[in-house]
């Protein structure tokens, strides 16, 4: 099946001579959620504008549902819903008024019908009438989803979605994504929050630097994220490791004052419990225990050398 | 073309407009009278009849082109700049439309409120002074005409505007003076010989003196040269925003 966006090899460097893409390629599924993550300034937004016609790349091709952004771009955009990162509203319109004007803008005939229809599916419709400035920031955020869905779109970009929200709108939010994706639409999101790609995605992508360093089913990549290390440095330093304690897949370090193990935190039995019992039995005494995460950025670290490597 | 989107342009800002219909209305009948008051009544009274039309008469062409004019540019500038100023620009940039639309609806609308005041002072003046139109239809054309590349004009310059000081500053600084000395409260005829001849590099004397030839059938420059001096700025204010729209200049980032 053609993805329902194909980016290929798409550069953008700034008039400053900033480069914020840097030969992005990435096929997106049709129906799939998938999360762009990315620290602060990696060019998440970068890419998303590229792909909605709000910057125009440098370099390289972006087709949306088979039409090219720039050359068939009436095409490309009809597909195209954005909720953009910033709560960008006319703060004296109603409610229901922006959402008409987005359906508008996008060449669609007035069907108030489905607009209540998205309305009630945000928790919006009692506001209909309401202006966007007595709305609450969860709600004006509502309100940028229900203005990008308006046109019906087939692909729906979320910047940041539940940047500065708190706990319990990201989760209603996430249950939002979650409807819609039920409803067919694609979705890509981007997010500097892990948790947020580990709740909804079905396939991350992890960029930095204006490069995509990998893309993964998101199943895959949070085993290698669920990894945690278990550090135990000893009171005396040993040779080797006691033959009882071999097959755990222990290693030694620093001049063999410190075993580390390396566990998945997302298994049932860590081993943590028996491996503390074996170390003791084995005469071993302990000075000090230290857990260790790895971390998003770990994988950044890790892909970013291995990038560097290759070159 | 995307009529739509066109339409839901055009129809969202007109409702800022409706929403402030009262402030609208209201004030350019005040500002009418008051001019009224002061050069019709005050001043007018000792000065005889320009060009064999009352001076009361004689300042209403120039009282609507001086309202249409201004109103068009904040109206239009204020219509661009404000979605940059608050970000909902994105939706414009990211919509299915081109250049062309986007200023049909947003120019449409600040063309139309204009087109809107200058009737309105158009009716306030003619409770205060015996109006007759010897060319209704020719008057019509010019305000439409003139409301249509003042918009324009605005359009640009809240495209060009990067705080709300540039945004008053251009409407300040060169409209208002070319306005007031393009002939709005008396005839070209009536300066100083050099000062005739400086004024006819003013285009928006040839504005005026267009707009009153519809009125009274007198005019300080033949109206053909009206006509080409409103074509050719209407013309120029396309290009420019073509060009603004194909280079995305103070628009994309």
């Amino acid at each position: 099946m053609q993805p329902m966006v194909e980016i290929s090899d798409v550069s953008k460097t700034y008039k400053d001579g900033f480069r914020a893409l840097n030969g992005v390629s990435l096929d997106i599924e049709d129906g799939e959620i998938l999360a762009l993550l990315g620290p602060n300034g990696a060019g998440k937004t970068t890419l998303i504008s590229a792909i909605c016609g709000i910057t125009r790349p440098t370099d390289g091709t972006i087709r949306v549902g088979g039409h090219d952004v720039v050359a068939e771009y009436r095409g490309a955009r009809a597909l195209v819903g954005l909720v953009p990162q910033e709560i960008n509203l006319e703060p004296f319109e109603r409610v229901m008024n922006t959402v008409r004007f987005s359906r508008g803008l996008f060449g669609k005939p007035k069907d108030d019908g489905f607009l209540e229809k998205i309305l009630r599916q945000l928790s919006l419709w009692d506001k209909r009438n309401a202006r966007i400035m007595e709305l609450s920031g969860g709600m004006k955020r509502r309100v940028l989803i229900a203005k990008a869905l308006a046109h019906e779109p087939r692909v729906l970009f979320l910047d940041e979605p539940t940047a500065g929200v708190d706990v319990e709108l990201r989760r209603d939010m996430w249950e939002v994504v979650r409807e819609l994706k039920l409803g067919g639409v694609t979705i890509i999101l981007t997010t500097h929050y892990i948790e947020e790609a580990e709740a909804i995605a079905d396939r991350i992508a992890v960029i930095d630097k204006g490069r995509i360093l990998l893309v993964e089913e998101k199943d895959a990549l949070m085993t290698r994220l669920g990894q945690k290390e278990l550090r135990i440095e000893l009171q005396e330093p040993i040779e080797a490791l006691p033959g009882a304690l071999a097959g755990r897949g222990l290693q030694l370090e620093e001049d063999g004052c410190v075993i580390v193990y390396t566990y998945d935190t997302a298994e049932e039995r860590t081993g943590i419990t028996s491996l503390i019992t074996d170390l003791s039995a084995a005469g071993l005494v302990l000075r000090d225990l230290q857990t260790r995460q790895n971390s998003l950025e770990d994988i950044f670290v890790g892909l970013v050398g291995d990038k560097g490597d290759a070159a | 073309m995307n009529w739509r989107a066109i339409r839901a342009m055009y129809v969202f800002e007109m409702s800022r407009f409706f929403r402030t219909l009262l402030q609208s209305f209201v004030s350019p009948v005040i500002s009418t009278s008051l001019y009224f008051v002061v050069f019709g009544a005050a001043i007018g009274s000792r000065i005889d009849q320009v060009e064999g039309v009352s001076y009361g008469a004689f300042i209403v062409p120039g009282l609507i082109m001086l309202s249409v004019m201004t109103q068009a540019i904040s109206n239009a500038s204020f219509g661009i700049y404000f979605p940059k100023f608050i970000g909902t620009i994105y939706e414009l940039l990211s919509a299915p439309i081109n250049f062309l639309e986007v200023v049909l609806g947003y120019v449409g609308a600040a063309a139309t409120k204009a087109l809107f005041i200058g009737l309105v002072i158009l009716g306030t003046s003619s409770l205060f002074v015996d109006l007759s139109i010897q060319h209704p239809l020719a008057m019509l054309a010019f305000m439409v005409l003139t409301c249509l590349s003042f918009a324009l004009f605005g359009f640009i310059i809240g495209i060009w505007a990067q705080n709300f000081e540039q945004l008053q500053l251009i409407p300040l600084l060169v409209v208002t003076p070319l306005v007031f000395l393009g002939g709005s409260f008396y005839s070209i005829s009536m300066l100083p010989p050099a000062w005739q001849t400086i004024s006819f590099f003013n285009p928006v004397v040839y504005l005026i003196s267009g707009f009153r030839w519809s009125f009274f059938g007198v005019a300080d420059v033949p109206i053909v040269l009206s006509l080409l001096a409103i074509a050719g700025f209407t013309a120029l204010c396309l290009g420019i925003i073509w060009w603004i729209f194909k280079t995305g200049w103070r628009i994309r980032a």
